[in-house]
């Protein structure tokens, strides 16, 4: 459906290299990274909003690259929303279709079905300023969609709702996924939001790719310690691979199957971590034992930091675990994790 | 506390001191002449002339900066180019160089000696002891304070808006006019009295490109020169209190309403 090529952008002191992005008709597409990684401008280089240095962009296989914004059937939603201030809820909506040459009743019946389905109704003759920001972005939403755009992007569209709305507009944007056409590119600096979504994805780090695929895929097997990092692998460790065995300093860590010999990571997720007072006789091949130097809550959950020799391992445990096993720091702990839970890359 | 007492009276003493400066003259320019005075001042066709005349070319200096200045402060506003500072201290130039400089410095180009001054006589245009001189001074200074506020105006616009309104499907144009300019135009206007109130104000300029026609300010000076303080005050309080109630109105007409939540 879409198709990013080659794709370099100089904007001054920022750059893109060399970006490549496959993204199918009616799919949700991902693009997660730290902030400063280019996210934004990606998106707005796919609008035409900003002009590439070289590379092209394709929908289907007209190549669009050079063709001004208001031609390519591409809708932005910003994480500002960027409402129209001087212009009133249905004014801001209505926008797009003064410039739509399709049939003006289908417009206008398109737009009472957004005010419906975005539970718009009652807020059309009011002013953005006096929404509030869970209203402002449903309005920024329906304004997208009324010009039944080719293809939506999303920049940021839940960072700036609280939790509770945050939920609630996750489950909006699957809702309009299911009844829109519309291949939607969305972009986020948070992990955990995009792993709820679902889909594909790729990881974006100082202006290129780093790793794209499914979503399962980069949770699962990072390429990379900047993805290893970003999608919350917090046990990442440089080691010394001998075969089998991963040398972190002076401890052995079982990976269960062969490795090329050499310097190498490993990456395990805190939730593969298991915690118990006492020795434990399991299919767990890696056990340690261990002080807890330091607890972390992280609202329902705890990050127990725990240090074997030299090195520092994190593991998550519910608040439940947490006093059950009397978990205090200073206390010694045995830790195990399977050889399947090991990313080496 | 004592301290603060101190700096407390200290600033508003200070913003006493100031308003006294800038309305004490004033107040006694505006409270000198006699009613009867004023009255026979207007009537004089040669006052009345010079008013119309300095409010005219004002307005149309003014008119000239928003249809020359509203695509360069755009441009300025949006977007970042290589010698960008060097333009704008070409817009600053004329508010830095005293005003007989200006005037001299237009003959000089408009005049026969210059191939440019040829061209414009060769059209027919005549720049020296002309009204069409005079609307080039009065330009002239006023583009400056006419650009800086529109550019401020675009400033405040965020560059978003209209990117969101071309992916909707509106050209540049369209953007333009829809969003851009009714989010700015309240800073254009604003820039347009401070043009004109520029323009109006001109003297040092204008007397060297056109002693006649006369503007107020130079009938004014004449009136002192020839005839004394007291036979130009009333020219003076015409000229102020004429050109005080046009831009109350006009700031009384860009007041921002709020609208109702």
């Amino acid at each position: 459906m879409i198709s990013v090529e080659n794709l370099h952008i100089d904007l001054g002191e920022f750059h893109l290299k060399d970006i490549s992005l496959d993204v199918e008709k009616n799919e949700f597409f991902i693009i997660m990274g730290p902030s400063g990684s280019g996210k934004t401008i990606l998106l707005e280089t796919i609008a035409g909003l900003v002009q590439p240095k070289a590379g092209c962009i394709k929908i289907g296989t007209e190549d669009i690259t050079h063709l001004p914004p208001e031609k390519r059937g591409i809708s932005i939603v910003y994480q500002d929303y960027a409402l129209f201030p001087h212009l009133t809820v249905v004014e801001n909506i209505r926008y797009g279709l003064h410039f739509n040459k399709e049939d003006k009743a289908a417009g206008e019946s398109r737009l009472r079905e957004l005010l419906m389905l975005l539970n718009l109704e009652g807020l059309e003759k009011r002013y953005p300023e006096t929404l509030s920001g869970g209203e402002q972005q449903r309005v920024a939403m329906a304004r997208a969609l009324v010009v039944n755009p080719q293809i939506l992007l999303l920049d940021e569209p839940l960072s700036a709702l609280d939790p509770r709305l945050r939920e609630e507009f996750r489950l909006l944007l699957k809702q309009l996924q299911k009844r829109t056409t519309a291949t939607i590119l969305m972009v986020t600096h948070d992990f955990s939001e995009a792993l709820a979504l679902g889909g594909r994805g790729a990881v974006m780090n100082a202006g290129r790719i780093e790793q794209m695929g499914s979503m399962e895929d980069i949770f699962q097997r990072p390429k990379s310690t900047m993805v290893a990092d970003f999608v919350g692998m917090k046990n990442l460790f440089a080691v010394t691979i001998d075969y089998e065995i991963a040398h972190i300093g002076d401890l052995q860590v079982h990976l269960g199957r062969g490795y090329s010999n050499g310097e190498h990571f490993i990456a395990i997720r805190p939730e593969d971590i298991v915690l118990s007072a006492e020795q434990l006789h399991s299919s767990m091949r890696n056990s340690f034992n261990g002080q807890i130097v330091q607890i972390i809550s992280q609202g329902f959950y705890y990050e127990i930091h725990i240090v074997v020799g030299k090195v520092i391992f994190c593991a998550l445990v519910t608040k439940g675990a947490l006093l059950e096993m009397d978990l205090q720091e200073g206390r010694e702990i045995f830790l195990f994790f399977k050889s399947t839970a090991i990313h080496t890359f | 506390m004592m301290r603060k007492d101190f700096f407390f009276w200290g600033t508003i003493a200070c913003a006493v001191t100031v308003m006294a400066f800038i309305t004490l003259p004033l107040i006694q320019l505006l409270t000198a002449p006699s009613l009867v005075m004023l009255k026979e001042t207007i009537v004089d066709k040669d006052v009345l002339n010079s008013i119309v005349l300095s409010l005219s070319a004002a307005g149309i200096a003014a008119l000239i900066s928003f249809v020359l200045g509203t695509p360069l402060a755009y441009l300025l506003a949006r977007h970042e180019f290589r010698g960008k500072r060097l333009v704008e201290g070409i817009i600053d130039l004329p508010i830095i160089i005293p005003h007989p400089v200006v005037g001299i410095a237009i003959l000089s180009v408009t005049g026969r000696n210059h191939w440019f001054g040829q061209l414009l006589s060769e059209w027919g245009i005549r720049i020296m002891g002309s009204v069409t001189g005079i609307i080039t001074v009065m330009t002239f200074v006023a583009i400056p304070f006419y650009i800086k506020a529109a550019k401020e105006g675009f400033d405040a616009v965020s560059p978003r808006l209209e990117n969101v309104s071309r992916s909707l499907g509106a050209s540049m144009t369209s953007t333009f006019f829809r969003i851009t300019f009714p989010l700015a135009w309240r800073s254009m206007l604003a820039g347009i009295i401070m043009a004109s109130a520029r323009a109006i104000s001109e003297f040092g300029a204008v007397v060297i490109v056109a002693y006649h026609p006369m503007i107020a300010p130079v009938m004014i000076y004449e009136r002192f020169e020839t005839y004394g303080l007291k036979y130009s005050q009333p020219v003076a309080v015409w000229l102020i209190g004429i050109c005080l109630v046009l831009f109350l109105v006009l700031r009384i007409l860009t007041t921002k309403q709020k609208r109702p939540a």
